[in-house]
């Protein structure tokens, strides 16, 4: 099988890299072009390790093939601090230790982006089942969701 | 002299004692005493064993001093997760 | 090192929420796991693993994988030689099959090429011929005299006659009368239990970077709890001196003791060896659930005796745990611990750990206890609900305390249980009404914490900062409350202090992060690293005022004289004082090596409400409030995080994780999907309440916390089901098909 050569859009920047056809997404993000922000937790789609975006929708990067990426736009947990200034979500995580180990933080950051995306203003239930796809075994979920209410309300400028 | 504590599974090493008496002033001398005065402790002893001195759990402190009063219990060298 | 007797001390940072050093990396991508590491001319490496549960093997033939384009190394069992050491042994054996495979997923050869794809192409070149042999799973099938045998001669000298050769050891222990003790009950229960086995669930699957070079050297990247213990197995292993192999622990994505010991590690070492090359090697969730540590699986019985007014006159269990195909020493924990909350006259435990083809065990939290302490307090619940008695009263009446001869020996000195209990009975929690197929359980908890050997080196800057090296992996947040307890120590602000984990050249040998021993441990150690700069500190400054040593005293981040009669000199800072180290003598340190000791138990109680809906068996979860002593909490954050992390995972133990095995012996759920760990819709929020009854042997009277949270659920929720639908489960999971079951059957 020869490899294929495309081009994409990845956090805003132009880039180009070559795969297999049959290599993943998330193999490509991480192995072609150093972006190991998103991870492998399961290779299967059970855990949310590897979440992205792919033209603004949520998806498990170790479900999309890297050839999919061709003239799409690809968001990662690297695109969303602006410069040194982190994103409310990523600040949020940190000041009310929404992290332990970290490995679930980037899908769960861009998850829950996704999310208040959609909905500026989810409930708690609302929060809970939208992160029901990405796994975390250190935290219990309490200050995760905790973190998103309040970087939520910070978003609304409530 | 120090009074130990022998848990359920050794006593059959002291003839069903629950608690024996050696002359030891620190935990290393206390196991080297009790290999030698009871044999059937050496394989144990060897495996690795913990002592509780005052309630308090030491590994593997050889040099721990005992005192003729403290409670002295051995124990199963312990791991964690 | 024994608790400061400044004990009405008021703490300026311990006990604080200051942001985590390693958060921005988190929250951005950029922290380097296992797998994120990469170096030049790197092989990926691949492991071809049994079909079978248990089989002979008679040949392995690599020829035509080593011919295949792009392979550069392969590696089986007959590239090992034989450790001395027999635990060392097993782990190897463990990494790479010796003649035999022992469990379904046991590694049996490894190669290393070029490219991902073309070592999977080469693992399937491979050609092993297997001898099936017959397999057992089951830990009472294992013991019956007539089981397969799994390994031979592996019985210890304390095992009783009667049980096949795949008991490998037996334990007791206790004290008193038990039937002086059952003859003074007013009502006896006696229940069998069986739990099934479950996994860590780390998010992050074992990976690492290994790189050998020609000279003999070796460097390893990995994922683990503890690089030094990797150092001392792999070194042996390899057959290398220790200062000849290099390991750095990446950050780690969740381990909760099942990254406490190799699998892969030496099998990259090998290919690396071999190939002359960089080799990485990266387990799948798949080989994750399969060839990794999970927890024994138990079957359990246990007899205590009560009086109508709820003393408990007798306590009695028999543990059976099977620990995959090496012998392990884990019943002897749950023996310890299944009693250790209740003061008791008359009690005994016997375990006996047992060989079964199924992979070798490793930690998970407090291994060993939460499924003895689960048959325990499910029939402690039963007997309140025969005698109609409240549950916390009957744990207050019955609870260990100052003063108390454990189950496991030694006399308690002063700990938490009580006040746990009474902080739960003065919880709303307790008093919230409950509507139809609603019930509400509670359980003790109960977990030793360990000390262990600790290297800190502290080192203050020439601006006056200061840097902390430890050797610890930081899995909980512990690099924070270093920071603080430094921080405190010295009187400078806690983002003066920056503390980061070395590699095994950097430091003197460390105990894994294991038993809830980091804060308690490192801590320690940091605070008397902290303690001997300022002794430094204080001589330079003496030198520089011309006074005594002792007439200089720290305070507040300063070098001060220690009264009006040792002279009116003006303090200096700690940035003074740096900034004129070469001067007074040059840099400016404090060490502190330890095999720390005096750790204190962490004793915790979990309250939950949960609805069972009779048309599905499905448990949901209504309210949940987990109650722990902390012994002083240097992180609340910290410690709040643990003790709902460890409750989460207690849950998904008791409501849905098992490891299902076929009657072939093969693993049936090795995924996420089948192995259903608790995900957010699951739970409502998990409400801590920390309690603080300071550990005598530790300055700021820190108990380790990471371990006992994980031992209360499972009965805390088999209590509850029971109150909620009328109904009482002897095993675990109460997953829904089980529950529907069982309420069907009762009509």
């Amino acid at each position: 099988m020869r490899n294929l050569h495309i081009s994409t859009s990845v956090n805003g920047d132009q880039t180009e890299f070559v795969c297999a056809p049959d290599e993943t997404l998330l193999d490509v993000l991480r192995n072609r072009l150093g972006l190991t922000g998103a991870k492998e937790g399961c290779g299967t789609g059970d855990c949310g390790a590897c979440s992205v975006t792919l033209n603004g929708r949520l998806v498990c990067s170790c479900l999309v093939l890297g050839v999919e990426a061709e003239g799409a736009e690809i968001g990662t947990v690297e695109g969303l601090a602006m410069g040194d200034h982190l994103h409310p979500l990523q600040r949020n995580f940190i000041d009310h230790a929404a992290l332990q180990c970290g490995i679930c933080t980037p899908g769960i950051l861009v998850a829950a982006k996704a999310l208040l995306e959609k909905n500026p203003n989810p409930t708690d239930e609302e929060i809970r089942y939208w992160l029901a796809g990405n796994l975390c075994r250190c935290t219990g979920y309490d200050k995760i969701i905790k973190a998103v209410q309040i970087a939520a309300a910070e978003m609304r400028g409530a | 002299m120090v009074k130990v504590t022998i848990w359920g599974s050794l006593r059959s090493a002291t003839d069903g004692q629950v608690e024996v008496e050696v002359d030891a002033r620190n935990f290393k001398e206390l196991l080297d005493r009790l290999a030698t005065e009871y044999p059937g402790l050496k394989p144990q002893i060897e495996r690795g064993v913990s002592l509780a001195l005052d309630g308090k759990i030491y590994r593997e402190a050889w040099f721990t001093e005992i005192g003729p009063k403290s409670e002295v219990v051995l124990m199963p060298y312990m791991t964690g997760g | 090192m024994a608790l400061d007797s400044k004990m009405n001390r008021v703490f300026k940072v311990v006990g604080t929420r200051p942001p985590r050093p390693d958060g921005v990396e988190k929250v951005t991508g950029r922290a380097m796991y296992g797998a994120d590491a990469t170096a030049p001319g790197m092989l990926v490496g691949r492991i071809l693993r049994s079909p079978h549960a248990h089989a002979i093997i008679k040949s392995i033939d690599v020829s035509a994988a080593e011919a295949l384009k792009g392979v550069k190394a392969v590696v089986t069992a007959a590239d090992f030689g034989v450790p001395d050491d027999l635990s060392i042994r097993d782990v190897q054996d463990n990494c790479m099959a010796q003649g035999k495979a022992l469990y379904h997923g046991h590694a049996v050869a490894a190669v290393a090429a070029n490219t991902a794809a073309i070592a999977s192409q080469a693992l399937k070149l491979i050609k092993v011929r297997y001898e099936v042999l017959p397999h057992v799973t089951d830990v009472d099938e294992a013991m019956r005299p007539g089981a397969p045998i799994v390994q031979e001669g592996r019985a210890l000298e304390n095992v009783a006659a009667g049980f096949s050769e795949n008991v490998t050891s037996q334990c007791e222990f206790g004290h008193g009368d038990l039937e002086v003790g059952f003859a003074k009950a007013d009502k006896v229960i006696e229940r069998s239990f069986t739990t099934a086995a479950t996994h860590q669930g780390y998010i992050e699957p074992h990976a690492c970077l290994a790189s050998m070079s020609p000279d003999g050297k070796g460097d390893l990247w990995c994922c683990t709890q503890g690089q030094f213990q990797v150092r001392t197995l792999c070194a042996e292993i390899m057959g290398m001196d220790a200062s000849q192999l290099r390991v750095t622990a990446s950050e780690i994505g969740g381990g909760f003791g099942g990254k406490t010991t190799v699998f892969i590690e030496p099998v990259a070492l090998a290919l690396s060896r071999k190939s002359g090359r960089p080799v990485k090697i990266v387990m799948t969730r798949d080989e994750v659930f399969k060839a990794t540590g999970p927890t024994v699986s138990s079957s359990m019985d246990v007899k205590i005796g009560m009086t109508n007014d709820g003393r408990i006159t007798a306590a009695q269990a028999q543990l059976r745990y099977q620990g995959g195909a090496f012998p392990c020493g884990t019943v002897e924990m749950g023996a310890q611990s299944a009693f250790a909350c209740y003061n008791l006259d008359a009690v005994h435990t016997v375990g006996w750990n047992v060989l079964t083809n199924r992979p070798k065990e490793a930690a998970y939290r407090a291994p060993g206890a939460p499924m003895a302490i689960y048959a325990v307090e499910s029939v402690v619940d039963e007997l309140c609900q025969e005698l109609g008695l409240d549950p916390l009263n009957v744990r207050l009446k019955n609870a260990s305390t100052k003063g108390t001869k454990s189950s496991y020996g030694p006399t308690f000195d002063d700990i938490g249980l009580r006040a746990t209990l009474e902080a739960a009975k003065a919880h709303p929690h307790c008093s919230a009404p409950l509507g139809p197929n609603q019930g509400r359980g509670l359980s003790c908890g109960f977990w030793f914490n360990f000390g262990g050997n600790t290297c800190v080196s502290l080192n203050i800057n020439t601006d006056g900062t200061v840097g902390i090296t430890e050797g610890n992996p930081d899995i909980g947040g512990s690099r924070a409350a270093i920071s603080q307890m430094a921080a405190e120590e010295l009187g400078v602000p806690y983002d003066k202090v920056r503390t980061i984990i070395a590699d095994t050249n950097s430091l003197g040998y460390n105990d894994v992060t294991d038993g809830s021993r980091v804060t308690f441990s490192v801590g320690l150690a940091t605070i008397e690293a902290a303690r001997n700069a300022i002794k430094v500190m204080c001589g330079r400054v003496a030198k520089i005022w011309g006074i005594d040593e002792d007439a200089v005293i720290w305070e507040d981040g300063c070098a001060k004289p220690s009264g009006a009669n040792a002279g009116d000199f003006t303090p200096m800072s700690i940035e003074e004082i740096a900034a004129i180290s070469s001067n007074t003598g040059g840099p400016i340190a404090g060490h502190f090596e330890v095999n720390a000791d005096g750790a204190g138990v962490s004793f915790g109680v979990h309250l939950a409400d949960v609805e069972v809906d009779p048309e599905t068996g499905a448990t949901k979860i209504l309210r949940y409030t987990v109650f722990q002593d902390a012994g002083k909490a240097v992180h609340p954050d910290y410690v709040e995080g643990q003790m709902q992390g460890g409750a989460v995972q207690g849950i998904g133990w008791a409501l849905n994780e098992e490891y299902i095995y076929g009657k072939d012996g093969l693993l049936q759920n090795a995924g996420f999907l089948d192995y259903r760990v608790p995900v957010a819709s699951d739970l409502p929020n998990i409400e801590t309440v920390i309690l603080e009854i300071p550990n005598p042997g530790h300055p700021y009277g820190v108990r380790g916390v990471g371990e006992t949270p994980i031992v209360p659920p499972l009965a805390t929720l088999s209590n509850a089901v029971a109150r909620a639908i009328g109904i009482r489960l002897f095993e675990l999971p109460m997953s829904p098909p089980k529950l529907l079951k069982a309420i069907r059957q009762k009509g």
